[in-house]
């Protein structure tokens, strides 16, 4: 799925309807999706601030158990979405990457908090900081805020439920394809303008 | 109860291969992005070789750039879990070169809100740190009781983390008018709870036997490697800024500066639960007494600070948290030097880990309660 696709929460829908497969590939992806996207398992990875917020979500009062993000596991082997949650600063791109690459697919990326988005408050006159997560790794939801609240991370995950329902076993490796991001490219180009 | 296997480990006589790993920088219990390169020999670590910068944000230097009530918002990254109290560091520094005196009620204001921050900094170590343990609970339980600070939090300063609500020459704005009522409830429902901490975690046999005599630091050590706060308090090193040189509201309230003897991962742990004790204790005293007045004073629009070298200090809840700033009287400082308490509590890691078991050094980073934006800056 494109990021231009992406309008509003109907235009998901209108793209899931759209998906013209036949009857038996139609039901095998909604089965399919319905179970990817209701036990999406996050990394146990925060490098600062949001990552206190993530925790908070995750216990008693936000509880993101309810939304199927059960728990987090701390091998990124085991885990079905990174949380980018802080800074991500240049010694630490290459060990986010890796962390990426280890997952197994399908694998989705949210990036958490204006730091994982922009650089955020470390954006001007600085040396150190990757201006986005996404020149490091394909970002699928953005969750604004400094740090944002737990409910905005819980309508973030719910927003990434929604995207994996429009997924269909007939374009599967579209994600990668339509980014313009080859995976397995280990050398990376940081643009730190 | 007999102490068996947890004390110190004489590894002379053990014939073990040496190897080298990596614990970090993505793992859950460095609590961020620390990462430690150990040497071990078995299951005994020999060196513990920290490795800092994997959340460099350059925030001395970005401070270079930037005018005093800018400072603000950046210091507030460093220790989020104690953002009040470092920028009441900044805010107290630049009020003392300028000489301005901030009214009584900002005074009291800035205390109730240090020592709101402290509890619910502490209430998370102490999930953190049962967590480390292989206690899922402790994590559940603070937390719940953590949340009722941040709704008194967000109320007064519209954030529950990261409050910006310090600026130099008072606060942002006013408190809110249910905030002295729901700060009593607070400390009514939480003096109720305290004790079920205890009997979680204080009193079990297997945390006692994972954290008594585990990672002892002696307090000459204490002294030499600088470490601070309820770290260095559990060694018997009186160095609470509050009591050594009192800021804000805190030369008006008693209370005790809480200290043990013994120096290892259960006295840091036990110095944290009298603490919280004795934040309530300082609340108490301050929330009826409030006095009327404005809530900040009016500065001039461009602060520059004098010619000359500046220090302030406040205790944070993790240690002695230092600004140390040069200005050469523009508005921008010429240097912004940080004394982060949790990068003095860092470099003991070492010296009070060796020849212990690798589960034990979990146990050790956890009662030191590192956070890790606050070492690397």
């Amino acid at each position: 799925m494109k990021k231009t696709d992406f309008k509003d929460n109907e235009s998901l829908d209108e793209l899931q309807a759209k998906n013209e497969n036949n009857f038996f590939l139609t039901t095998v992806d909604s089965l399919i999706n319905w179970g990817r996207s209701n036990s999406i398992w996050p990394l146990t990875f925060a490098t600062s601030c949001c990552g206190i917020e993530m925790m908070a979500a995750g216990a008693s009062r936000h509880d993101f158990a309810r939304f199927g993000v059960e728990v987090y596991r701390a091998s990124p082997r085991q885990a079905d979405v990174i949380v980018v949650a802080g800074t991500i600063v240049n010694k630490m791109a290459p060990v986010l990457k890796r962390l990426y690459d280890q997952m197994a697919d399908p694998k989705y990326v949210i990036a958490m908090g204006a730091c994982a988005i922009s650089g955020g408050p470390f954006y001007y006159n600085t040396y150190h900081v990757i201006k986005g997560v996404e020149h490091v790794i394909p970002v699928d939801v953005y969750i604004p805020g400094c740090p944002p609240r737990p409910e905005a991370l819980l309508y973030g995950i719910m927003q990434l439920q929604r995207k994996i329902q429009t997924e269909t076993l007939k374009n599967k490796y579209a994600k990668e394809d339509n980014s313009g991001y080859n995976q397995y490219d280990l050398k990376m180009d940081i643009k730190n303008d | 109860m007999e102490q068996t296997t947890t004390k110190r480990e004489d590894i002379s006589s053990i014939d073990y291969q040496e190897f080298v790993i990596n614990m970090g920088p993505q793992h859950p219990s460095t609590h961020g992005v620390l990462r430690l390169m150990l040497k071990l020999k078995g299951e005994i670590v020999e060196v513990v070789q920290p490795h800092c910068g994997y959340i460099h944000r350059g925030i001395e230097k970005m401070c270079e750039h930037i005018t005093y009530p800018q400072t603000i918002h950046l210091t507030d990254r460093l220790d989020y879990l104690s953002a009040h109290m470092n920028n009441e560091a900044v805010c107290l520094l630049v009020e003392n070169a300028l000489q301005i005196e901030v009214p009584e009620r900002v005074k009291y204001i800035r205390t109730i809100l240090d020592e709101l921050t402290r509890l619910a900094s502490h209430q998370l170590w102490w999930c953190a740190f049962g967590m480390d343990m292989g206690a899922l609970t402790t994590f559940f339980y603070g937390l719940r009781d953590r949340e009722k600070i941040l709704d008194i939090f967000e109320k007064t300063t519209g954030s529950r983390l990261i409050q910006s609500f310090n600026v130099p020459g008072g606060l942002m704005n006013d408190i809110h008018k249910d905030f002295q009522k729901e700060v009593k409830e607070f400390i009514k429902y939480f003096r109720k709870i305290l004790p079920e901490y205890d009997q979680l975690l204080t009193g079990n046999v297997i945390f006692q036997q994972r954290t008594k005599d585990i990672g002892i630091l002696t307090k000459e050590d204490a002294i030499n490697f600088g470490v601070t706060g309820p770290s260095g308090r559990g060694s018997g090193f009186s160095c609470d800024v509050r009591k050594i040189a009192p800021y804000s509201a805190y030369p008006y309230v008693k209370f005790e500066e809480k200290l043990q003897t013994k120096g290892d991962t259960f006295s840091r742990y036990m110095v944290r639960m009298h603490e919280m004790w004795e934040s309530m204790n300082i609340l108490e005293q301050l929330i009826d007494n409030i006095p009327e007045g404005t809530h900040a004073v009016k500065m001039k629009p461009i602060i520059k600070l004098p010619e000359g070298e500046y220090y302030q200090r406040v205790e944070a809840s993790r240690g002695e948290f230092g600004v140390h700033v040069i200005s050469d009287g523009n508005k921008t400082p010429y240097r912004f030097k940080l004394r982060s308490p949790n990068f003095m509590n860092l470099s003991v890691m070492h010296h009070i880990s060796r020849n212990h078991k690798i589960a034990d050094l979990i146990a050790i980073s956890g009662s030191l309660d590192l956070v890790i934006p606050d070492i690397d800056r």
